[in-house]
């Protein structure tokens, strides 16, 4: 099939900070700053993997990207299949929101908070339906529910049920159903497998994987899993206390790590090898400090074994082609 | 390690809970045992039972929930005849337990300090300076930076990693013989998560306590355990060291996990998994419980449970496959 690279969103140098509130008054006293300037590209048919410890800011981008929340700086843009290009920054305007909308849609982590406990399977997969008014006809609404579900794996007849009577493997199953109905050209998932059990978190994959493959979707893949991030994504970005340290493409990511922060993350992932244990080799101390007080320089430099002078002034930036990396080893 | 003495010994537990949907065993027939200075694993999925276990080790199961038969012998006494007001002694002091969710285990509405002196007063005696000095000690043991500050800090004030961290350090003031632990590191990030294992490893060294290590994970066990123990629908289907269960494993179930792992050879491949999903507790099927997600399923699988059988080893599985002396029937 030939490909035709069409963008479907950019984001540049997004920046969003929360305010946090205190006093009588609620006066704002300071910032959560989660996200600072990062850069992201999605195109056409291509997973990018997003990868960080909690609190470092991936959740809050993947909302952005869905316009769930406003950057607080920086500018997002989204194309449509044309290849015309809208300014999304903003409050979504009236001509775009409804496209904006079908095409980008997002899987939760957790599937037994994600699903409305009140609405049966058939409803909660109808809602986009109705709101886009997609189908006239109530008949082929049925059939196309049901030609959803059957594709990721579930009966037809659960359209009467509850979520409350479905596993959590079912529930995400769903949960995919729901995300697919309007044919969008991106799915964000954040985290879509780890509430799941191991046992089941490979089906799941799997079925994402079979979807992409059939539909022709992107993902932006969310997650903490070095594992799972390596075996859906084509490109890796490494973000680390709300700045992107480290992008490459996986396989490379994985053979040549640059960033100390990436190593270390990759040598604390355990071995699996009762017989060459590894987890006492890991260097690494202390934990991620607070997005509320973040450290002048490189936001790692008070962990990082490597540490040099210009650590604590500077923060580095992300250079590199097709490898980036943001450290001062590497200027 | 191989002959050290048992310390705790499980024989058939079986423990049922009464719910709506029906009787739910939550715990059917299990035995094992814990040996001196050992880290003990044990896997399963959500719902196996393996947390259930542990509380009723510890004697804090739901009234809901009827222990059947079995008994949980500690220094020649059944832990399930010992009168609760005996037990508190017990508890806590002897046997400690750490949770998953170092928020939630800890009462927010007193300091680190007032709830180390709380245990340092019932089980030792302690007075509040002499319960101050022995919890920042041990606190600075399980590397908490300025403990004398943190000692005074409501937990709200402290990060995931720091809270686990004092959660063990609580746990070792009284030198419990046996630390169960249940999931201590799944809600923590994988680099605080390399850490507070590392910790417990060492702690181990030190003060020589028998571990009852539950998880999913099985990386984290093939990181901590002595020997390896895996639940599946409340029953234990295989039982050996860590080297023989991740080098050999035997149950197609355990064979399962074991795949499961996203290697990385497996990019752009079919990532192999099991079928089906984990049966609720209320309808576990008959026969060996993993019959309908097995890919060797026979007729017998269907209709009878499957004994453990020794395949040498102490490699101990359950399972028809092996019943002809610890050879895998060729006959499917």
């Amino acid at each position: 099939m030939e490909v035709i690279n069409l963008k479907i969103i950019k984001a540049k140098n997004i920046k969003k900070y929360f305010p946090i509130r205190g006093g009588v008054f609620l006066k704002v006293t300071g910032y959560v700053k989660a996200l600072e300037s990062i850069n992201i590209e999605i195109n056409d048919f291509e997973s990018i993997g997003i990868v960080g410890e909690s609190g470092c800011g991936k959740t809050t981008l993947g909302r952005i990207i869905t316009k769930i929340y406003d950057p607080t700086e920086g500018s997002l843009y989204f194309y449509d299949e044309k290849g015309n290009e809208y300014d999304v920054t903003n409050k979504l305007d009236k001509s775009i929101k409804s496209t904006f909308r079908k095409s980008i849609q997002m899987i939760f982590q957790n599937p037994y908070d994600s699903l409305d406990p009140r609405l049966t399977v058939g409803e909660i997969i109808k809602e986009p339906l109705q709101i886009h008014r997609v189908f006239k006809n109530k008949k082929e609404e049925i059939d196309y529910i049901n030609e959803l579900l059957e594709r990721v794996g579930l009966s037809a007849t659960y359209t009467t049920r509850y979520p409350h009577e479905f596993s959590g493997g079912q529930r995400q199953r769903i949960a995919i159903a729901r995300a697919l109905t309007l044919k969008p050209r991106l799915i964000i998932c954040d985290e879509p497998t780890s509430a799941l059990d191991v046992s089941v978190q490979n089906q799941i994959i799997e079925l994402l994987k079979e979807i992409q493959n059939e539909f022709k979707i992107s993902y932006l893949f969310i997650s903490h899993n070095l594992d799972l991030i390596h075996h859906v994504s084509d490109k890796i970005v490494v973000i680390y206390l709300g700045n992107a340290i480290e992008e490459a493409p996986a396989d490379e990511l994985f053979e040549n790590p640059l960033h100390p922060y990436t190593k270390v993350l990759m040598s604390s992932m355990p071995s699996w090898d009762p017989g060459n244990r590894k987890l006492d080799k890991v260097l690494v101390t202390g934990e991620p400090p607070s997005p509320i007080n973040p450290p002048l320089g490189c936001p790692f430099h008070p962990r990082c074994t490597y540490k040099i002078d210009a650590c604590d002034k500077i923060q580095p930036e992300l250079l590199g082609a097709e490898h980036k990396v943001a450290c001062h080893l590497y200027d | 390690m191989k002959n050290s003495k048992n310390i705790l010994e499980i024989n058939n537990l079986k423990i049922y809970f009464k719910t709506f949907e029906g009787i739910s065993k939550a715990v059917d027939n299990i035995s094992f045992v814990l040996k001196e200075k050992e880290t003990l694993g044990l896997v399963g999925e959500s719902g196996c039972g393996k947390t259930v276990t542990n509380l009723a080790i510890m004697k804090l199961l739901n009234p809901k929930a009827t222990i059947l038969s079995g008994e949980i012998l500690y220094q020649d006494k059944n832990i399930l005849e010992i009168e609760e007001e005996d037990f508190k002694k017990v508890r806590g002091k002897e046997i400690g337990m750490i949770f998953q969710e170092p928020m939630s285990s800890f009462d927010p509405l007193y300091t680190i300090g007032e709830q180390m002196y709380e245990v340092c007063k019932t089980h030792l005696k302690l007075s509040k300076t002499e319960s101050r000095d022995k919890g920042i000690d041990m606190m600075r043991r399980v590397g908490i930076p300025e403990p004398e500050k943190r000692y005074e800090q409501y937990p709200h004030e402290m990060s995931g990693g720091m809270l686990q961290r004092a959660m063990i350090a609580l746990n070792l003031l009284t030198n419990p013989r046996i630390l169960i632990a249940d999931e201590p590191t799944t809600a923590l990030d994988v680099t605080v998560q390399a850490q507070v294992l590392n910790l417990m490893k060492s702690i181990q060294e030190e003060f020589g306590n028998s571990i009852i290590f539950i998880t999913h994970d099985l990386g984290v066990i093939s990181e901590m355990a002595d020997r390896v123990h895996v639940m599946y629908a409340g029953k234990l289907v295989e039982k050996g060291t860590t080297e023989e269960i991740f080098k050999e494993p035997k149950h197609p179930y355990t064979k399962g996990l074991m795949e499961s792992k996203i290697r990385r050879e497996y990019k752009s491949k079919t990532l192999p998994y099991i079928p089906g999903t984990v049966p609720s507790p209320q309808h576990f099927p008959d026969g060996c419980r993993f019959n309908p997600r097995c890919s060797f399923v026979r007729n017998i699988c269907k209709e009878e449970e499957p004994h453990e059988i020794n395949i040498g080893n102490d490699h101990l599985v359950s399972c028809w496959l092996y019943v002809n002396g610890g050879n895998k029937l060729e006959d499917n």
